[in-house]
């Protein structure tokens, strides 16, 4: 399957008529059904020209502001003064009865304060050592797919290297690091999602992790300080006395941070490598591009499709008045194909000249700490498949995420030839 | 005008003159001196333009403001003398500059 299917095609298109024909005012772009069919971006495109800063009333989520330009986004990121990260940075409200206190949903200086803690985790020294950790394993992941047959990329490969470079970022028992997966899923789940059948159900299983991690803590803390995040939030001074409900909120942060962001980054370049079957000859005559493409790849996949604030102070953007306390979404996933900054921006370019400029990563004090680690894996994963594999071909229809957070892949159907 | 050199991690010294009114930044993009990356073009809102200083200039330079000195705060590897060069203008009092360029960009 090279391009669309003809049947995504046509819900593309039927999607566009909607898009433009729902009244302004009714249109509610944080739906995970949209990004499920994949037919949000007509949505984005509208509000871009029609309604930059624009108020929806009435969603599942109550009311919200949408800022769908990148200049507009870039603003709202950068003046945290103003856009605060308190009380939750998705378009969902944090769970009241259940909160999980964590730095990315902090002001400063709580927010400076446990960053600098961990953040030496992803330093560069740290990287440099786990770069032939992270390709050992991309080799053995790889040598072991099934040549000629169907499989799920997503599963075998995309969730399989993101949660092995996790349990290695937390030194996490080897044997039980799918369990940071499931973790993840049920962390960023909302109610639509089919993730957890209930509310209850998914405080359960968060407590489990709790569970798990406070061993692992107690461990670490009666041992010298040793380089993985565990022993740096049990031994840190601004950390080593947080509340279990602060622990867990910091360890949901850095194992939704580290896991399907990268993971949905894996999937996605390959199938923009298979719509656009031009930029995948020219990768291949042309491997020093790979680093170039990392960047690509993260701007038109857009993992975390958006963020969200609440406003501190009455402000004004793009000429509409925001009171304080609103809420307002930046949607990354919009700013990220404004036409304004990138060139024909539905169109995925190995070596387009300003990727790196994309803003998927946020800019300013929240911008992603992870991002190095994303960008090596990533890297790596096609610098190895690029030695192994004469063709990678997506050969079905991609399931996507019912998210209007995460924009991800469950399914990836694919198959390699040697 | 300045003359600014910007000493890469391999210790090669690239020279550039830049024009007044753009930032050591932009003279480094402007003249392809490797291993600053400037992902958001120049805003203090990614600090991967991140310079160090020698300390002989530090004090005609001047110290980071307080939204840059935030950025900074956040890369594990700043020295006292970090700056992020995004935000440092070329002025003829930086005639012979020299910054070192960190061989990582976080």
């Amino acid at each position: 399957m090279a391009e669309a299917t003809a049947g995504s095609q046509d819900r593309l298109a039927a999607a566009r008529d909607a898009a433009y024909s729902i009244p302004l005012d009714q249109l509610n772009p944080a739906q995970g059904e949209l990004f499920e069919a994949d037919v949000a971006y007509p949505y984005f495109e509208r509000l871009r020209a029609e309604a930059p800063v624009h108020f929806c009333a009435e969603s599942e989520f109550g009311a919200y502001w949408s800022v769908t330009r990148y200049d507009d986004i870039k603003h709202v990121d950068m003046n945290h003064e103003i856009f605060s990260s308190e009380g939750g940075i998705t378009v969902n409200d944090d769970d009241e009865e259940f909160p999980l206190p964590m730095f990315i949903a902090m002001d400063p200086p709580k927010h400076d304060e446990q960053r600098k803690v961990v953040s030496p985790v992803v330093g560069p020294r740290n990287l440099a050592a786990l770069e032939p950790i992270i390709r050992e394993r991309v080799c053995t992941i790889l040598d072991s797919l099934p040549v000629g047959e169907t499989f799920n990329w997503v599963d075998r490969v995309s969730i399989e290297l993101t949660t092995q470079m996790l349990a290695t970022l937390f030194d996490f028992p080897w044997e039980d690091r799918r369990k940071l997966t499931r973790w993840s899923d049920v962390a960023t789940a909302d109610e639509n999602s089919g993730i957890v059948e209930s509310e209850e159900a998914r405080r359960a299983e968060l407590l489990e992790c709790l569970e798990y991690f406070s061993r692992l803590w107690e461990e670490r803390a009666n041992k010298e300080p040793g380089n993985d995040l565990i022993s740096m939030l049990a031994h840190g001074s601004a950390t080593q006395n947080m509340a279990p409900q602060e622990y867990l909120g910091n360890l949901i942060l850095l194992i939704v941070g580290g896991n399907d962001t990268t993971r949905n980054s894996l999937s996605g370049g390959l199938l923009a490598l298979n719509q656009f079957p031009e930029q995948f000859a020219k990768l291949r005559a042309n491997p020093e591009l790979i680093p170039n493409m990392v960047s690509e790849i993260i701007r038109w996949q857009t993992p975390l499709a958006h963020m969200r604030r609440r406003v501190l102070v009455d402000t004004e953007l793009g000429g509409q008045k925001i009171r304080a306390g609103d809420k307002v979404v930046m949607w990354y996933v919009s700013g990220n194909r404004d036409p304004e900054i990138f060139d024909n921006p539905d169109d995925f370019v190995i070596d387009r000249e300003n990727a790196r400029k994309h803003i998927a990563f946020g800019f300013g004090i929240h911008r992603c700490m992870g991002n190095r680690v994303a960008e090596m894996q990533i890297r790596i994963a096609w610098e190895e498949i690029l030695k192994r594999f004469s063709s990678l071909e997506v050969v079905g229809e991609p399931v996507r995420i019912k998210s209007p957070f995460v924009k991800g892949y469950a399914e990836l159907p694919v198959i390699v030839r040697r | 005008m300045a003359k600014i050199t910007f000493i890469t991690f391999d210790g090669t010294e690239h020279a550039v003159d830049a024009d007044n009114g753009i930032s050591v930044m932009n003279a480094a993009i402007d003249n392809l001196v490797p291993g600053i990356d400037a992902d958001c073009g120049g805003e203090c809102s990614c600090a991967t333009c991140h310079v160090v200083v020698d300390e002989a200039w530090m004090e005609v330079v001047g110290q980071p403001g307080e939204r840059e000195e935030s950025m900074l705060d956040l890369n594990p590897e700043r020295e006292p003398t970090s700056r992020l060069s995004c935000q440092i203008p070329v002025r003829d009092e930086l005639d012979g500059l020299v910054v070192k360029v960190p061989e990582f960009q976080m």
